[in-house]
């Protein structure tokens, strides 16, 4: 009866209490991510050596076009890692800094990815105020949203709002501020292009950093006193692989090639190695989240098939642009898109499998007792 | 010492995510006339802010007198980025743009010129005016560096004045002089696709 007289009639929800939560009692940074951070670090340091010493190589031992392929993403791995890193050592200063800096630095991403985009696809001057809302109100909205759902107790509250955001107003909105610069060529190829930035580069990404709001638990329901800060440096961890992975199957035994047109690099063989391969190692990571053996391989098998899905969906709008990669687009750019493609395709389906089997979904806070109806 | 032109050139370099490119050609404190093609109001501060700090402290935008004297900030960033400003209404006998532009170069000072006139709607490359030639025929010391301004006019077109963030690129060419007894007409038009050159490149 105590806990019924604390439903407000809020349409049978509980009240929105905008708190911020006790979230100090939550691990932010536990013993198997920093193991799991450490083998990282120490991965990559070992990935930069090995491509200095083939830089100095002969060019007639080793194709020196692979060696510059495998060194940027070297660096670019370097970048994601520390950006990643950063934002958990801050997270050691309090829980919420932790996961306010995450969220501004996965911002930060997004807004360099959607400036890659947009610069590739040619839109006209008409445009011109609804970029403007595209960069300065719907971003940093969507992340503002993200970030207050990350430090406020109310599961759901933010959610609601961020999860269609982009997808139904800002479709509904951004058409209509174009038809109001009043110019109709090509107007539903405009629209689209800038509809589609948004939502890979700034709507898919989001669900990133949101993981952080789940209440995590185990799938027989028991709560996980893990760190979410290391199930999504897991989840991006087991996406990259799949990409890596596949490019050295591709190499070693690829011959089926999936679309000629779009990627010549890409084939079957590396396809099903490369997911197959991040699945094992994502199943062999499993201590680091929730999932069990098995559920870390399943979960793991899916988002590496989306990040691959993400990975050929850019390579055919850059191919439809006629460039190779996002980095040569504007010369002397690193190409942040070519790298967090696979990334973006994959956040969303990772949040839901993640939100749906392995959080508690109930709209009491349990993992915040004291703060609403857990008590 | 004033903090507007450090700020200025930061920011100019955030918004414009301009990547700075010098082919066959070096950053250096001779004096030289920098002469680009124009599609923003944005194109002499990105460029200007993409020279390294030496070179652009003794680097002069020639710019317009009635837009850049309309209102306090205009002419709080003109002053800050050391800009000529060059009256395009009254132009008198022994005032004309180019006595005036040689004079203040003196001789330690470079120029930024855009030699089209105006800014160009569509981003194409206008026809040159012919500044610069009387220019280099005043001044035959000058070093000519042709600049290529690629995407500006997308981040400011003509008429928008808040910029969208996009990416753009600075391409800096081969010095060309005018040579002894070089017709107007096949200078300009030699400047001109010097410029055009670097697009592709």
């Amino acid at each position: 009866m105590m806990d019924l007289a604390r439903f407000s009639t809020f349409g049978g929800l509980p009240a929105p209490t905008f708190s911020f939560a006790p979230l100090n009692n939550v691990y932010w940074l536990d013993t198997p991510t920093t193991i799991l951070l450490l083998v990282v670090v120490i991965l990559l340091a070992l990935a930069f050596a090995v491509g200095e010493v083939l830089k100095r190589q002969p060019e007639t031992t080793i194709n020196p076009a692979v060696v510059r392929t495998f060194n940027s993403r070297v660096y670019a791995w370097w970048m994601m890692c520390t950006i990643l890193v950063f934002g958990i050592l801050l997270g050691l200063i309090s829980v919420v800094v932790g996961r306010i800096s995450t969220v501004v630095l996965f911002f930060g991403v997004s807004f360099w990815a959607l400036r890659e985009f947009i610069t590739l696809t040619p839109t006209r001057g008409a445009d011109h105020r609804a970029l403007f809302w595209v960069f300065f109100i719907f971003t940093p909205l969507q992340y503002l949203l993200v970030g207050l759902d990350v430090v406020m107790t109310d599961f759901n509250q933010f959610y609601r709002w961020y999860s269609i955001m982009i997808p139904v107003y800002g479709s509904l909105l951004i058409p209509a501020r174009v038809a109001l610069a009043g110019d109709y060529k090509r107007f539903l190829e405009r629209i689209a292009k800038i509809q589609m930035g948004l939502l890979i580069c700034v709507y898919a990404l989001s669900y990133a950093p949101a993981i952080l709001h789940l209440r995590l638990q185990t799938s027989d329901g028991k709560p996980w006193e893990g760190s979410a800060a290391g199930l999504l440096f897991y989840f991006v961890l087991v996406v990259q692989l799949g990409d890596v992975f596949q490019f050295g199957w591709d190499k070693l035994i690829g011959r089926r090639v999936i679309a000629p047109p779009i990627n010549a690099g890409k084939t079957w063989e590396g396809f099903f190695g490369g997911v197959v391969s991040a699945a094992l190692v994502g199943m062999l990571l499993w201590w680091v989240t929730p999932f069990r053996m098995w559920e870390a391989f399943c979960v793991s098998l899916v988002i590496a098939t989306m990040g691959f899905a993400g990975s050929m969906t850019m390579s055919a709008i850059k191919r439809d642009r006629g460039v190779r990669d996002y980095g040569t687009l504007v010369r002397g750019h690193v190409g942040v898109l070519d790298r967090i493609d696979c990334i973006c395709f994959a956040a969303p389906v990772f949040y839901h499998i993640t939100r749906f089997f392995f959080a508690n979904q109930s709209l009491a806070p349990l993992l915040f007792p004291g703060s609403g109806l857990g008590s | 010492m004033n903090l507007t032109a450090p700020v200025l050139a930061l920011t100019a370099k955030l918004l414009s995510g301009a990547s700075v490119r010098w082919i066959d050609c070096q950053p250096d404190t001779c004096q030289r006339v920098y002469f680009a093609n124009h599609t923003s109001h944005l194109d002499a501060l990105v460029l200007w802010a993409s020279l390294p700090r030496e070179v652009r402290a003794l680097t002069r935008p020639v710019a317009a007198k009635d837009y850049w004297e309309k209102t306090f900030v205009r002419r709080h960033v003109a002053k800050a980025f050391n800009a000529l400003l060059i009256d395009r209404k009254e132009i008198k006998v022994h005032q004309s743009p180019v006595d005036l532009m040689i004079r203040q170069a003196g001789d330690k000072n470079s120029l930024i010129v855009f030699p089209e006139g105006s800014r160009n709607a569509e981003g194409e490359v206008g026809k040159f005016k012919s500044g610069i030639y009387y220019t280099g025929k005043k001044r035959p010391d000058f070093e000519f560096v042709p600049v290529y301004i690629d995407n500006m006019n997308r981040i400011l077109p003509r008429g928008e004045y808040l910029p969208v963030p996009l990416l753009s690129c600075i391409t800096f060419g081969p010095p060309l002089w005018l040579e002894a007894g070089e017709p107007k007409i096949e200078f300009l038009r030699r400047a001109r696709e010097a410029v055009l050159r670097l697009k592709d490149l």
